[in-house]
């Protein structure tokens, strides 16, 4: 499915969210797990508050983005402000970065062992 | 036909504290071949929909301006969890396999272990171009035929592996996307040719 850019906010709401800001740094993967480690103080956006709430446990960005219907750069963009203000830590994936680099055969081996459990 | 995901409010699942492992695999293929099936079929949640705003560079320049055209794109794509032990959750990325997605691939390949093609035998040009773009990041990956009713045709694995050109390295397996053992049994075969590929990677000096 293929939702038009004005079922989630027209472009100028989301220029409005990222204080104009478009680009985001890929330090955060769609799977880096965000973590609060603090609860929201008064005078936040209320992105960034509903971010804290949502990462009380581990969140992946991904996750973050369908349940606040953002798109991704700009979840990318206001973990990155929380990031900076120290209110988020990030839990980055272990696996490769690229396949010259496959993940090591023990995390596979963990990965077989929790497919073969569930 | 099965792509409507979050209209209702969602009850969310928050993972184990300790989560700290995040992994993703990503579903490729043509559309309506049962990608979100899969994924529902496995997922510990229901699947979730997101979106991603790519900004291009446009095909070739305008030379009149001397100014590269720009054009923006929304991508939507499914995803669902599994949590494969209290540090490690896998994430499954159900991606579309039309050519005009590859700007999104290249984003979602990033760092993933593998990736599953699903394949319909009544629509197997579909699934020329994923395998293709696949091959050329070199991210590896397993064939998964989705037999399901109806597929009369019944083609075996190889005359499939025949008409899409896979090598024979590529591990090919039937299944039916509905049912979670059976998706399960595809996910097992994918880690298992990737520690296969693994493992002869560390002993090699």
């Amino acid at each position: 499915m293929i939702r038009k850019p004005v079922d989630v906010g027209d472009p100028d709401r989301l220029y409005m969210v990222t204080d104009g800001r478009s680009e985001a740094d890929d330090t955060f993967d769609l799977v880096t797990l965000i973590v609060s480690e603090c609860e929201p103080t008064a005078g936040l956006q209320s992105e960034h508050v509903r971010i804290l709430e949502l990462c009380r446990h581990p969140t992946a960005l991904v996750e973050i983005a369908a349940e606040l219907k953002l798109p991704i750069t700009v979840v990318r963009i206001l973990l990155g402000d929380l990031h900076d203000m120290g209110k988020v830590s990030a839990r980055h994936p272990r696996a490769a970065e690229s396949v010259a680099g496959l993940p090591e055969t023990t995390l596979l081996q963990e990965v077989l062992d929790g497919l073969r459990h569930l | 036909m099965d792509s409507a995901t979050s209209e209702l409010p969602l009850q969310r699942t928050p993972l184990a504290d300790a989560a700290e492992t995040g992994l993703k695999i990503i579903v490729v293929g043509g559309f309506g071949v049962g990608k979100t099936t899969l994924v529902r079929s496995v997922s510990e949640i229901r699947p979730l929909n997101t979106e991603e705003v790519m900004t291009q560079a446009g095909e070739g320049i305008d030379e009149t301006a001397g100014v590269e055209r720009k054009t923006t794109t929304t991508v939507a794509f499914d995803f669902g969890r599994i949590s494969l032990s209290e540090q490690m959750v896998l994430y499954l990325f159900g991606a579309p396999g039309q050519e005009r997605f590859w700007f999104l691939w290249d984003r979602l390949f990033s760092g993933t272990l593998g990736a599953v093609v699903l394949v319909d035998t009544r629509r197997m040009a579909d699934s020329w171009y994923a395998i293709d773009r696949l091959e050329h990041h070199k991210t590896p990956f397993v064939v998964a035929v989705n037999r399901f009713d109806g597929d009369e045709s019944r083609f075996t694995l190889d005359e499939i592996r025949q008409a899409l050109a896979l090598g024979e390295h590529v591990p090919m397996i039937d299944c039916d996307a509905r049912v979670r053992g059976s998706v399960k049994e595809v996910l097992i075969a994918l880690v298992d040719h990737l520690y296969t590929l693994a493992l002869a990677q560390e002993r090699t000096p």
